[in-house]
């Protein structure tokens, strides 16, 4: 039971780590910062918007091209980082697998690129 | 091991490549200017495969650990894909490139979609038939919004995304609680793990699969989608729509039905016969109050697909056979039916209303006749091939003791003879009024002519479709 709970030990400081570094930070920034507050500063923030407004407002749908593009690579990441891992175990198969999966997000770049869709004007 | 697991999937890897090189030579070149060309080569490549997979041998083989089928059963379905992806394509272009909408984007989505559906019909595997099944959807959602500046084709294609997307979750949902209490999602195996009984779970898991497909081929409770997106989406991408998706979610369902769930009949069987009862009937009475080509050509599609599935509610081989059969059948009718609509103009404009059609037959009595052997056709009535796609799904209905099912079967038939005899009588014996002008291109009028010619000549032997059917349908069902 000992060494079935040992295995975990690296989860349980991550965890610690985690937790203390987050109380760490809001703490020192209320102990210690400066205060000066106006309604601009202490009013919630988000990004690009007005934080209560109608939900049915019109945005640009370039916004939306944006984020569309990070998740596909930010999932592209999410793949890379368990076949880098194991990548002495994946074997040829593993490797040409990843290889391929690489040269068709490619195409979709080149392609999102030349038609433009990176250019915000 | 590999390499033969490659060779088995060769035409999709070969399409697949084929999709992403025209992307990048389109957008590195012409951009738009090439998009002609890229139709005609899509084409051309889709004919190409279909006569290569058609000459393909016999036998059956599996790639990949059984998550790929290669049989008599997806080359039937892969060959009537890809033709009728070719036929689409082609007599499209004329309409799009009259109307600038034909972005070098659009053949390369449909063969994409093409690919999905290549992989649909000879998944042997829930991973595989998700794979091939949202590669289609994702295709399709985007032609549908094709036309960008227009609020009803985006209507179009944000309602197909949305119940789309509904639907995928469903059948994932399904997918997930049969990989729960089977332990697997690979079809062979997915009963073969029980010793018999067969878990509630499990059967929930079927009838979410079953629910999700029926969203994909359109029938009825899950319907609802069809008409809006029918309207909306240009014509040509209607009449896609009309067509491939149509077999391979058929193929599709046919597969995942017989191949997994082919030992016990019963639990599906009468879902299936619900769904095919709910859509003959809603297609067939839906249909009458319409008044816009298209929207009635979904209400038939539907009513169409319910007959499709009276076949495979039969749940034996010669059921599978009669789907197979209808399906050719339909997606040959549909093609020169939709090659008629794309013709459809007056003044250079797009007409979609069925009264523009009165006393067409006095203007152009070729065309108005081919458009007449169609219709007879999908109405079923006798001397033409559709009413033998109808004899084969009833007489298996009844051949499997589901008597009153072809008898709702043959009413539903007539209710729905209605509404295609009347664009007969509107072409023939309606009142004088604004005539349809402008020409048809000359792809669509070999669609149109040639379609209606099969519909006739096809009496003779249904060009040996059949007994390729029942072979298909004999691997299917074992």
């Amino acid at each position: 039971m000992d060494d079935l709970l040992r295995e975990y030990l690296p989860i349980l400081i991550f965890l610690v780590i985690a937790v203390g570094l987050g109380l760490v930070l809001i703490l020192s920034a209320a102990i210690l910062a400066v205060r000066n507050p106006d309604p601009e500063k202490v009013s919630a923030y988000e990004c690009g918007f007005n934080a209560f407004d109608d939900a049915r407002m019109k945005f640009d749908v370039r916004f939306y091209l944006v984020s569309i593009l990070f998740i596909i690579f930010d999932l592209e990441v999410a793949f890379l980082f368990p076949w880098a891992v194991a990548f002495k175990d994946v074997s040829m198969i593993g490797f040409w697998s990843m290889m391929v999966f690489l040269g068709v997000l490619t195409v979709g770049f080149a392609y999102e690129w030349k038609k433009g869709a990176l250019e915000w004007e | 091991m590999f390499a033969t697991d490659f060779q088995i999937v060769l035409p999709e890897v070969i399409l697949a490549a084929y999709a992403m090189l025209a992307l990048l030579f389109a957008v590195y070149t012409g951009k738009d200017a090439v998009a002609g060309l890229l139709t005609w080569v899509t084409a051309g490549l889709f004919v190409l495969l279909a006569l290569w997979i058609g000459a393909g041998g016999d036998g059956a083989r599996t790639a990949f650990g059984g998550m790929v089928n290669d049989d008599p059963f997806s080359r039937f379905a892969k060959v009537t894909i890809l033709l009728s992806g070719a036929a689409v394509l082609a007599m499209g272009k004329d309409y799009m490139e009259r109307r600038d909408l034909l972005r070098f984007e659009y053949p390369v989505l449909v063969a994409l979609a093409t690919i999905g559906m290549m992989i649909m019909v000879s998944s042997g595997d829930l991973m595989t038939l998700y794979m091939g099944l949202e590669l289609q959807s994702l295709s399709l959602y985007v032609i549908a919004a094709i036309r960008r500046d227009s609020v009803k084709s985006t209507e179009a294609g944000l309602k197909y995304f949305v119940l789309g997307a509904l639907s995928s979750g469903l059948l994932l949902y399904g997918a997930s609680l049969t990989y729960g209490f089977a332990g697997t999602t690979l079809y062979s195996g997915i009963l073969s793990t029980l010793g018999g009984e067969v878990p509630l779970g499990l059967l929930f898991g079927l009838i979410f699969i079953i629910a999700g497909l029926a969203f994909k081929v359109s029938a009825v409770p899950f319907h609802m989608w069809t008409p809006d997106v029918y309207e909306g989406a240009p014509t040509p991408v209607t009449a896609f729509f009309a067509a491939a998706p149509k077999v391979a979610a058929m193929g599709l369902l046919a597969r995942v039905t017989q191949d997994a769930f082919g030992k016990i009949p019963g639990d599906w069987g009468q879902v299936l016969a619900l769904l095919a009862v709910l859509s003959m009937f809603v297609g067939a009475i839906a249909a009458i109050g319409q008044r816009d080509i298209k929207r009635l050509m979904a209400y038939s599609s539907i009513s169409h697909m319910g007959f499709a599935l009276l076949g495979l509610a039969s749940g034996t081989a010669e059921g599978v056979q009669a789907m197979l059969v209808y399906m050719a059948i339909y997606v040959t009718m549909s093609v020169g039916t939709f090659a008629f609509i794309l013709s459809m103009q007056k003044d250079g404009v797009p007409v979609t209303d069925i009264e523009s059609l009165n006393m067409y037959s006095k203007k152009e009595p070729l065309r108005a006749l081919a458009l007449l052997v169609l219709m007879f056709s999908l109405a079923g009535v006798p001397p033409m091939v559709g009413f033998f796609g109808k004899f084969y799904v009833l007489k298996a209905a009844v051949d499997a003791g589901m008597v009153w099912l072809a008898v709702l079967g043959v009413i539903a038939s007539v209710i729905g003879a209605y509404y295609y005899l009347r664009i007969v009588f509107y072409m023939y014996f309606g009142k004088e009024g604004d005539r349809l002008d402008g020409d048809i291109s000359p792809v669509q009028w070999v669609m149109l002519v040639g379609s209606a010619a099969v519909m006739v000549l096809g009496v003779v032997n249904l060009f040996g479709i059949d007994s390729l059917a029942a072979v298909a349908a004999e691997t299917l069902v074992r």
